[in-house]
């Protein structure tokens, strides 16, 4: 299985082992949960029903655990009662004098209880995603936690929520470079790239769990602890919105899948060609910088890219494109556009597909067809010539012979990018 | 609204005036005016994030929120005052007659809410720490009657602007909008506790997980329209494969959706009844085109192939993460009551009640459009054939539920002259392309023997069809 197919998959990186950079966090995380508890333990647990409170609302919010778009996991209710319990301040009138070690403690058990349920039923874990959460609420938390338990930030509201909002910012700036940097590290792609996309996925929800947090904090000066429980319906509408979105959002990748394989079962294509070369066209996107958003495009284009073909009375024996004549290619990628256009929200992929059968070079019709297309051109080419098979060496003359073409047939950078995927392997083999 | 009747301009003028009433009787003592005013601003800014529900004249906005910590804060008087700052919501789309009736509900709800919530004995101003829990039960009073007085007065302008002939039971107000709605007026407690701890700045702390929970519930609309788009687009995409049924999916999913609300399913299965029509027939891809497009006899092969069809359109969509029913549907649509219909031969209710649906719709597109050996018939002979054939064929309570239907609503069938307007599209494109020879659409081919065609979905072929092997 190629790094790409990684991305949608439904939930958690499905390898269980660890990337070095993975492995590393998972230690360092349980390194601190470890020293954590045993603080905790040996000094003694500093106002037991808040840590219960918090512990349950955290290991809740762990069992909600949701995915957003791009395969990334989340709780956002764990994560917004973890650094509601880092900043708490008072509960009722009586200031709370909290150890850092202890909020680690509880954020940790509460995440393991949440998770516990997942394990049992099968579901992977989130090992990498919970280490990066508890280090960042780690950070948060002895930063902190000292300031108030000295009552360095004075008692008003005006003093406090800068201090806080700039920690939370802070803490949701940890998580992100840890997420990005795992990313990098399990995608092969760019840090910059991936720091960017991070950012971008994140943001709205990261303003929402901090302003939640915040809010559960302040809450509790006044409603005591019955904060965390008001606090959780509209964190659970929130939570909701959320997951309709991120459902709809997978349910619509499956059916553009599902539905570019008509070409498939209606002979015109081999089985598996669309999603091999939607495959690889999202490893070179990736391996050439690609944002996100972009990359999503890239995909439906290149699941849609054969779909012009069912214009045609009778299949191309073997459905391989890169035999037929030029003309005949353009009439399909033409076709293919027509349809993809007809949805009105997919005009940008309609276009991709449109110019797919372009040369790269800047021929009659004036300009460079996209990135993208020139991409999916290459990506359809070379499964045409290598199919389903998974020998290296017909990889590599594949790849010899597309190098060939390059300069007027194919984007060169595109097919240096194919060649160092294939040269690492990564497109090949299941 | 369009043009509005007399009864509905009577209605509006009511629920402001009374509005207006319960303003003017007061008290205006013990108001904080400073209150009110960042209340309105947050009630403008709610009103501005509202989102349109798929019914075309109804949108939401978390509105409650500062309706009901206003209730909490300034008492009824002050919450009707918040709720007509309803009236400067920065949106387009509201008519002026739209926006006054708004203004006049939310005034009117916030304060009977705030009636309410004296009642069962809540007390009006900063909550402090020795208020809790003891304000949540009144706090939740006046939550459900903002709820209610909200719904009840929207249900009766939309009883009296309706479309003649329209029923109102489909108008989006639904329970799972009521519960949201609650969920939302929880954040109004918030508001009001945080208050002595925040002071002015509450609202805008809590504007911000609104305003992400409304951003992803318009990200949710906006994904929803893509993909039905999408799917609506590859449909026809398939469809070209058989240039006679055009149109036929998006009409058997309209079909089998007008079915599915007159026996009043659930909204979900109603959506993905509708999704169901729309892919029926993916798998005829999987049979070849000359079979699909003879005019003749069909040898027992050919025939064999068409049998397949609906495990290829299965195996099409099953990795679709969708209702398992609405894959039952696809995959059984050709079965008959009487067992003798394809793939499996299940009769009566062995029969998945989707795919009863879809056969009834099916069947009766197929028979009022145009087809290669016979013209469209008209919507009543069409009807007395399903009436003919329930209980042999069909499920009778099916198809009467769709003849009620078709009675009350009327059916929108293909456009008269498909083979020239709707052809040309596609046909251009691809004349323009330079390669008219291979284009998919035998063009008005008239065969009188019984075709493919008949086999796939005309009510009488399959029938006929058995008994001929």
């Amino acid at each position: 299985m190629s790094v790409a197919t990684r991305r949608h998959e439904p939930r958690g990186f499905p390898r269980q082992v660890l990337d070095s950079g993975q492995s590393l966090l998972v230690l360092f995380a349980g390194v601190l949960l470890i020293a954590a508890v045993a603080q905790t333990a040996a000094t003694g647990v500093r106002d037991v029903h808040a840590a219960l409170a918090f512990g349950g609302l955290i290991a809740f919010g762990e069992l909600l655990r949701l995915n957003l778009p791009g395969d990334r996991e989340a709780a956002p209710i764990a994560t917004a009662g973890a650094l509601a319990y880092a900043l708490l301040i008072r509960v009722g009138n009586s200031p709370v004098r909290l150890d850092p070690e202890q909020v680690i403690a509880v954020a940790a058990i509460g995440m393991i209880i949440g998770a516990l349920p997942h394990v049992a039923v099968g579901r992977p874990t989130r090992l990498s995603a919970m280490a990066a959460q508890l280090v960042s609420v780690a950070c948060v938390a002895a930063m902190f936690r000292p300031l108030a338990n000295d009552s360095l930030i004075g008692s008003r509201w005006w003093s406090e929520l800068p201090v806080m909002i700039s920690l939370v910012i802070l803490g949701w700036l940890v998580k992100a470079t840890i997420v990005a940097l795992i990313r990098t590290d399990a995608l092969r792609a760019r840090f910059g790239v991936m720091l960017l996309d991070e950012f971008r996925v994140q943001l709205p929800v990261g303003a929402a769990v901090g302003a939640s947090a915040l809010l559960i904090a302040f809450a509790a000066e006044v409603m005591g602890l019955a904060a965390v429980a008001v606090f959780t319906a509209p964190l659970l509408v929130t939570q909701v919105a959320l997951r309709r979105y991120t459902g709809i959002r997978a349910t619509y990748l499956q059916t553009v899948r599902a539905l570019a394989r008509v070409t498939e079962i209606g002979g015109y294509v081999e089985i598996g060609h669309s999603g091999r070369v939607a495959k690889l066209s999202v490893s070179i996107g990736r391996e050439l910088g690609m944002p996100e958003p972009a990359l999503l495009e890239l995909e439906y284009a290149a699941l849609m890219h054969d779909i012009g073909q069912l214009s045609l009375r009778e299949p191309i024996p073997g459905g391989a494109t890169v035999l037929v004549v030029r003309d005949e290619q353009r009439r399909i990628a033409e076709y293919g556009a027509e349809v993809i256009q007809q949805a009105r929200v997919l005009d940008t992929v309609a276009d991709i597909v449109r110019r797919q059968s372009d040369p790269c070079r800047p021929g009659d019709r004036g300009e460079e067809p996209p990135l993208s297309s020139r991409i999916i051109r290459a990506a359809n080419a070379f499964d045409d010539l290598v199919g389903s098979s998974v020998e290296p060496s017909r990889a590599a003359a594949a790849v010899q012979r597309l190098r060939l073409d390059t300069a007027s047939e194919y984007d060169p950078q595109v097919i240096e990018a194919l060649s160092r995927l294939v040269s690492r392997r990564s497109v090949l083999g299941p | 609204m369009g043009k509005l009747s007399r009864i509905a301009w009577l209605y509006i003028g009511a629920v402001i005036a009374a509005a207006a009433v319960a303003i003017a009787l007061g008290p205006f003592s013990g108001i904080r005016w400073d209150q009110v005013a960042a209340l309105g601003v947050l009630l403008v800014a709610c009103e501005s994030t509202a989102t349109l529900l798929s019914s075309r004249n109804l949108a939401w906005s978390p509105n409650s929120t500062a309706s009901l910590a206003s209730v909490i804060l300034l008492g009824p008087v002050g919450a009707a005052l918040v709720g007509c700052c309803t009236l400067f919501g920065i949106r387009r789309g509201p008519s002026l007659a739209q926006r006054l009736f708004n203004t006049g509900m939310f005034a009117l709800s916030a304060y009977l809410a705030g009636r309410a919530y004296l009642l069962v004995g809540g007390h009006v101003g900063t909550p402090t720490p020795s208020s809790f829990p003891g304000i949540i039960a009144p706090f939740a009073c006046a939550v459900v009657v903002h709820v209610l007085v909200n719904f009840s007065l929207l249900r009766g302008v939309l009883w009296v602007t309706r479309e003649p002939g329209t029923s109102l039971g489909r108008v989006g107000l639904d329970f799972k909008l009521l519960l949201t709605d609650m969920g939302y007026a929880a954040f109004g407690l918030l508001i009001a506790a945080l208050w002595s701890v925040l002071g002015p700045f509450t609202p805008v702390l809590v504007i911000i997980p609104l305003l992400v929970a409304r951003w992803a519930v318009a990200q949710f609309a906006e994904q929803q329209r893509s993909y039905e788009a999408t799917v609506s687009a590859l449909c026809q995409a398939v469809e070209t494969k058989d240039f006679y049924t055009r149109g036929h999916s998006e009409r058997v999913s309209r079909g089998s959706v007008m079915i599915a609300r007159e026996i009043r399913m659930r909204a979900e299965r109603v959506e993905a009844i509708r999704y169901a029509g729309m892919l029926h027939d993916v798998g005829k891809l999987g049979v070849p085109t000359s079979v699909l497009q003879k005019n003749g006899a069909l040898t027992d092969d050919e025939y064999a192939a068409i049998q397949l069809h609906p495990m290829r359109g299965l195996d099409i969509v099953r990795e679709i993460g969708f209702l398992d029913e609405a894959l039952a549907g696809i995959m059984h649509h050709h079965e008959r009551i009487d067992g003798r219909g394809y793939p499996m031969g299940l009769a009566g209710d062995e029969i998945p009640e989707f795919a009863r649906v879809l056969a009834v719709a099916d069947a009766f597109d197929a028979m009022t459009s145009n087809r290669s050996y016979r013209g469209a018939r008209p919507v009543p002979e069409a009807v007395a054939e399903l009436r003919k054939w329930a209980g042999t064929q069909f499920d009778p309570a099916f198809v009467d539920a769709f003849v009620t239907a078709i009675e009350r609503d009327g059916w929108k069938g293909p456009e008269a002259a498909p083979a020239g307007a709707d052809q040309a599209g596609v046909g251009d494109v691809l004349s323009a392309a330079g390669l008219p020879g291979e284009v998919l659409s035998g063009n008005g081919q008239s065969g009188t023997a019984r075709a493919a065609g008949s086999a796939l979905d005309d009510p009488t072929g399959p029938l006929r069809a058995i008994e001929s092997l």
